[in-house]
């Protein structure tokens, strides 16, 4: 249906259910991959996100959520199927195009993946990469006052602004997680990857960082693509809950309608 | 349970020595051969030894005790030494960086540069400084410029190897962090490959500023420039005391900068 259309109905049959549904911020259809000519570890994955949806996405160990987030950005080429981010198609972008779409795109590991030897706000200014290369995104020294300002700022989101001068080895798990939220919100995202963002840490710095991340995700209204092995999570941060198992997609459901209990049952 | 004895368990016990193969005994015996004319070709002699003695001793009691006589022109050789070795090891470092970056996988922008720059890399390092310093003198004449080109060239040889091994083994986390939030190559290599190898370079560079000291002291003997021509012209004119306060000279310089540059190692890492 047109747009045109849409409204011209609209106009004469004035329901809220007719409204034009917003394009997807990702969409993935088809999507398969395997590794070294082994049999494909899933195939035909295929689900989109929503402008603001958060979506989890759950499975049982080695049955490839973190290949699927990690095709998703060509950080692993996939074999097959098609990704659009932001409507761009992303497996037929060159270098530089790839590079552009991917600094909208924050990622957050298990492990931080910090820089270990360089200061916090150092790694924080690291995000700005996403926009501007050269020296002035190497080291904080070297950067320009504003991004040491910004930086500063996304630092004190997530409630470190007072360990900028630290080492980022001498941070506990917990404190480096949550730099490296930082670091992603200094990319100014629209989208945010998170694979399994709380699994290295312990049970309440867990519960608090997983918070203090799903509440900036939701103020600065950005996309969310998690996976987790913690159901409540899953289920409590989540709009949208995927589950994948033996290589296919094969749960899709609302969060609302799912309760842990039942979940187990999809590692059985 | 399973019923195994002894007796059982032993007759699967390997033998204490392996008996080696016909084509192994036959290597054992030319090696073996061959180490025997060797001792005939490298002209060993126990008599030539015999009858070297007492020259040595009198080398030994000519050059005690150490003469102070040209004390001054020794210590400005050994700063010139010192000054080749430190200039020679801080250029060699600065091109060690861009060729070992080329020449790790993973960072090197072409194939075709990763094998040239491993190409220049392993000559530099095969061809002994010795051989360097001679080239170097014919190209940009006598003195301690030729010295100092040789010696960039042993750092090159050594550093640009041992760069492109600590970058090759650097986490890769950091790495995959960059590039998926978008940054380009250069900035993944300068924000989070360096750094993380950081330790591994300095330490490398002491390594190589101690073995250039060592060497620029030998650089001389073919006119390349520091001490080593002082130790020549002394020994050639059988004046064996000064030729011990030049040794003595060499031994102290290389002590200090051993000593400092693992005094330094300690604090850096
Ligand atoms: N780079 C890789 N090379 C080869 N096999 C890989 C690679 N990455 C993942 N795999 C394999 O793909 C499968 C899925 O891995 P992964 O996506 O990490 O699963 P999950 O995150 O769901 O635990 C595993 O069997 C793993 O061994
Ligand atoms: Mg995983």
């Amino acid at each position: 249906m047109s747009a045109q259309a849409a409204v011209l109905i609209a106009g004469v049959i004035p329901t809220p259910a007719v409204r034009t549904l917003p394009t997807p911020e990702l969409a993935v259809s088809g999507l398969a991959k395997g590794f070294d000519r082994g049999a494909p570890v899933f195939s035909d994955v295929s689900f989109d996100l929503a402008p603001g949806q958060s979506v989890s996405l759950i499975g049982p160990n080695g049955a490839g959520k973190s290949t699927v987030l990690r095709c998703c950005v060509r950080l692993i080429e996939p074999d097959h199927g098609s990704i659009r981010l932001f409507e761009t198609e992303v497996c037929s972008l060159g270098y530089a195009a790839l590079r552009t779409l991917r600094a909208k795109v924050g990622f957050v590991f298990q492990r931080h993946n910090l820089v270990p030897r360089l200061s916090v706000l150092t790694n924080v200014i690291h995000g700005a990469q996403a926009r501007q290369s050269g020296p002035g995104t190497w080291f904080h020294g070297l950067a320009p006052r504003r991004l040491r300002e910004e930086a500063l700022h996304c630092l004190d989101l997530v409630g470190l602004a007072d360990l900028a001068g630290r080492r980022a080895d001498h941070l506990s798990g917990g404190q480096s997680q949550r730099v490296a939220i930082a670091r992603a919100l200094m990319q100014r995202p629209r989208i945010v990857f998170a694979d399994e963002p709380v699994a290295s840490l312990d049970p309440s710095a867990g519960e608090e960082v997983m918070g203090l991340f799903v509440d900036l995700i939701r103020r600065h209204k950005l996309s969310l693509l998690f996976t987790s092995h913690n159901l409540r999570h899953a289920i409590d941060y989540s709009d949208r809950l995927l589950g994948l198992r033996q290589g296919r997609l094969q749960l899709d459901a609302p969060s609302a309608c799912q309760d842990v209990e039942s979940l187990r049952a999809f590692y059985a | 349970m399973r019923d195994t004895s002894i007796g059982t368990l032993t007759a699967g016990m390997p033998s204490r020595f392996e008996r080696p193969g016909r084509v192994a005994f036959i290597l054992y015996v030319v090696g073996i051969a061959f180490f025997v004319i060797s001792i005939e070709g490298a002209e060993m002699s126990l008599s030539a030894l015999i009858t070297g003695l007492p020259n040595m001793g009198r080398m030994v009691t000519d050059m005690l005790p150490p003469s102070p006589d040209r004390l001054v022109a020794v210590g400005w050789a050994l700063l010139e030494t010192f000054e080749m070795a430190l200039v020679g090891t801080a250029f060699g470092v600065l091109l060690s960086l861009p060729f070992g970056i080329f020449a790790t996988r993973g960072l090197t922008p072409s194939p075709a540069l990763y094998h040239l720059s491993r190409a220049v890399i392993a000559m530099s390092r095969t061809v002994p400084d010795l051989v360097w310093a001679l080239f170097f003198v014919v190209a940009v004449g006598l003195g301690p410029f030729a010295g100092t080109l040789a010696l960039v060239m042993d750092t090159l040889g050594f550093c640009g190897r041992f760069f492109a091994e600590a970058m090759e083994e650097a986490e890769s986390g950091p790495r995959e962090a960059l590039t998926a939030l978008g940054a380009t190559r250069s900035g993944t290599i300068f924000s989070a490959v360096i750094p993380a190898a950081m330790p591994s370079f300095v330490n490398t560079s002491l390594f190589a500023l101690e073995k250039a000291t060592r060497s620029s002291v030998v650089l001389g003997l073919v006119g390349a420039g520091g001490i080593g021509i002082e130790l020549k012209v002394s020994m050639d004119m059988f004046e064996y005391d000064e030729a011990a306060t030049i040794i003595f000279a060499i031994f102290a310089l290389v002590v200090v900068v051993e000593r400092a540059s693992a005094a330094f190692r300690r604090r850096i890492i």
